[in-house]
């Protein structure tokens, strides 16, 4: 039966390895991106049935390491003529993208020129704005867009007297459910990954509090930082406070303290919407998602969180016959059914609004509670000070971030005196970007 | 009297050093005139525009007081990578020169940490200190000690330290075991007869015949300590807590390949060329002097 079986399974493979045009050339689209883990699997899988879809094209997904080797990596290949078809580029990146001239096409471009209908309206607004040029051009494909949400251990939360079935809503709710988890004996009530993008940038659009000048930058590059408002200083000695009482504990930095989270060490964090499917997969415990807290007495709070991720970029220089493909595969993963689908299987925001409708219909977010609070955040109508942030040299102003805010966890500077820190040093860079970039 | 060999022909003496002036040319002074050249230029990250700026990108380096706090930072890091390095390889040395059984199996094993890249030898080290699931900080805890490299400054030059230390430390062994094989047996049986023990022995003879290779090691391991250990540092602290371990180098490092500052990363390396070639120069002149050939 076995052998059999196998003889059979042989004989398939067979065939289809005859039936498949060996002779029709197919078009190779080479794509660079930067997905591990179950996110490397969904991009495998994505590509593998894009090509069984269709017999033109064949995409060819490659790992290149995190977001900040890829760029690099991207930006000497494309120096030297060998740059990929479509590259991930995450979020941080895309002024340093826009203000790069010919570099990149215009993702409507590359679909008009394919002669494939292309219709911006489709994407939910706070993503899409944000991949918009000044002139109302979208100049990257959104792929996956995140937004920080708020985890919790509902064991934890249930051991600690806390109501396992409602996450904190607020700041002060956050600081006394710490306060309870540390009397049951939890060392790391909370912490926090991306501490720049969770507790300074997502925190002012969250507040409806602008971040930096001229519309957080998408208005122009003289934008400047914001952060060192008296709002944003409340926040951050809130959290230097609860440092030094041991209800918030410092992981590191990027999403190196997610891990703490999914071992249990660490009760609550904020992070990431696209950290679900890892949790959902790796967590021993049972967890709740929430809304990112906020401080209840702040008008107009809560507002929407901005968006992280990355979006697809397609890089210039190659054959036309090559861009239909790109244009075909932009095509096909922009359909509902397959943004669907990637939503539901990663936690990443559904990009288009047909998405999102396609997936409450289908009832998962009723099956799978805690999956809609990152598209909840986000589906709201954006005001100017909570449409996005897009500065130059915004990596490296994360790092200042994360230098200065260390610092006050270790008690080695005040929360005043970092965030000026953070906003004189940034102003640096963003002068630095403005000047290197001006008159185009 | 000097001894000299004279070449009688014009060109071969230059056919003989062509591979190396070539290799030289391409793979340092060509390296380094693109540096000094980018250093005074602004451009955008895939190069499409490039504005010369002058000597701007210097100004701005030494406007910034994180810039010239890292400095401390290298010195206290590279005193700590070369001094330690050398005097734990030396003691390394020094017993595996004493030993007579298994000579070549602990040779063999201390020599092992070279082949590492430095980079798994920061992610290595870092697990061992990982504040709540390294082995080395769960002991550290155990004892009373609460290791935290991700807060406390020192904690984490300790970390970076230990890990560059660990991985020169083979390259130091070896040519203190070769130099203490080419001191003949015949003093140390001489003085051992004389009366003298082995940590006399050690400070009256071995040491000062090994001045040679300890001048060779200190320039190579301050070189070290100051080039080839930006990977440490990114893999294990990445110059964090805030700025407390980002020497010079991991600054060139970041600002050139992650924030793809360019004209910023090359003025920098400038900065740190002529800090090298100083040291080195400082070190030929006054240091070898106290070394006996």
């Amino acid at each position: 039966m076995q052998t059999k079986n196998t003889a059979v399974a042989l004989a398939a493979g067979l065939l289809a390895l005859a039936a498949h045009p060996a002779a029709h050339a197919q078009i190779e689209i080479q794509w660079w991106h930067s997905m591990t883990a179950v996110n490397g699997e969904w991009v495998n899988d994505l590509a593998r049935d894009f090509n069984a879809s269709q017999k033109d094209y064949k995409v060819v997904p490659t790992f290149k390491g995190s977001y900040e080797e890829s760029m690099p990596g991207a930006v000497a290949a494309f120096r030297a003529g060998t740059a990929p078809h479509i590259l991930q580029v995450y979020e941080v990146g895309t002024a340093t993208m826009m203000a790069s001239k010919g570099v990149a096409i215009p993702v409507g471009q590359v679909m008009k020129d394919a002669g494939l209908p292309f219709d911006q309206s489709v994407y939910i607004p706070a993503v899409a704005s944000y991949y918009t040029a000044p002139n109302g051009q979208m100049i990257s494909l959104p792929f996956n867009s995140s937004t920080t949400v708020f985890y919790y251990n509902k064991d934890a939360f249930k051991a600690a007297g806390l109501d396992p079935n409602k996450g904190p809503t607020t700041w002060p709710e956050v600081v006394s459910a710490a306060a309870k988890l540390k009397a049951s004996g939890h060392k790391c009530p909370f912490t926090t990954a991306w501490q720049g993008w969770t507790q300074l940038e997502s925190f002012s659009a969250w507040h409806n509090v602008e971040y930096a000048s001229k519309r957080n930058g998408l208005a122009g590059l003289d934008a400047r930082l914001m952060i060192d408002s008296p709002l944003h200083l409340r926040h951050i000695e809130n959290l230097a406070n609860m440092s030094k009482q041991g209800l918030f504990v410092y992981k590191g930095r990027g999403n190196v303290p997610e891990a703490s989270f999914v071992s249990g060490e660490c009760a609550m964090v904020t992070t990431s919407s696209g950290f679900l499917g890892n949790v959902r997969k790796n967590a021993k415990f049972a967890y709740g998602v929430s809304a990112l807290p906020y401080y209840p007495d702040v008008p107009g709070a809560p507002q929407n969180t901005v968006i992280g991720g990355a979006s697809l970029w397609v890089i210039s220089g190659k054959k036309p016959a090559e861009y239909k493909g790109v244009a075909t595969f932009f095509k096909y993963i922009s359909s509902p059914e397959v943004q669907a689908k990637s939503h539901q299987r990663t936690g990443y925001l559904p990009v288009t609004t047909a998405a999102y409708e396609l997936t409450d219909k289908s009832g998962f977010y009723k099956e799978n509670p805690g999956s809609d609070v990152a598209v909840t955040q986000m589906v709201r109508k954006v005001t100017d000070k909570s449409r996005g942030i897009r500065l130059g040299n915004y990596p490296q102003i994360r790092t200042i971030e994360d230098e200065e805010l260390e610092q006050v966890w270790g008690g080695k500077k005040t929360a005043k005196e970092a965030l000026v820190a953070i906003v004189k040093r940034g102003n640096e860079l963003l002068e630095k970007f403005e000047r290197a970039n001006k008159g185009r | 009297m000097e001894k000299r060999v004279v070449f009688r022909s014009a060109w071969l003496p230059w056919a003989l050093l062509a591979p190396q002036i070539v290799i030289i040319t391409v793979f340092f002074f060509w390296p380094a005139a693109q540096a000094l050249l980018q250093s005074l230029q602004q451009a955008d990250a895939f190069g499409t525009s490039v504005e010369w700026v002058g000597l701007d990108n210097f100004r701005a380096l030494f406007d910034d007081p994180s810039y010239l706090a890292s400095f401390k930072t290298t010195a206290i890091f590279s005193v700590l990578v070369a001094g330690l390095g050398i005097a734990l390889s030396l003691m390394l040395a020094v017993f595996a020169d004493r030993i007579v059984k298994g000579t070549t199996l602990y040779r063999t094993l201390l020599i092992w940490p070279y082949a590492v890249a430095p980079a798994v030898a920061g992610v290595l080290w870092l697990f061992l200190f990982a504040p709540s699931i390294g082995i080395v900080s769960y002991g550290l805890q155990a004892i009373g000690f609460a290791w935290n490299h991700l807060l406390d400054s020192d904690h984490a030059m300790a970390l970076i330290v230990v890990a560059a230390v660990w991985k020169q430390i083979s390259y130091n062994f070896l040519f203190f075991v070769a130099g203490l094989q080419s001191i003949p047996k015949s003093l140390i049986e001489a003085a051992a007869i004389d009366g003298a023990r082995p940590w006399r022995r050690f400070w009256t003879i071995q040491f000062p015949l090994l001045s040679p290779t300890t001048f060779f090691l200190l320039v190579i391991n301050v070189v070290y300590a100051f080039f080839e250990t930006f990977a440490i540092v990114d893999a294990s602290t990445q110059g964090g807590p805030g700025r407390d371990t980002a020497i010079l180098v991991y600054k060139v490092y970041y600002d050139g390949f992650k924030a793809m500052d360019l004209g910023g990363s090359a003025a920098q390396s400038v900065v740190l060329m002529f800090i090298v070639v100083a040291l080195t120069v400082i070190q030929f002149r006054f240091v070898e002097k106290k070394v006996n050939y």
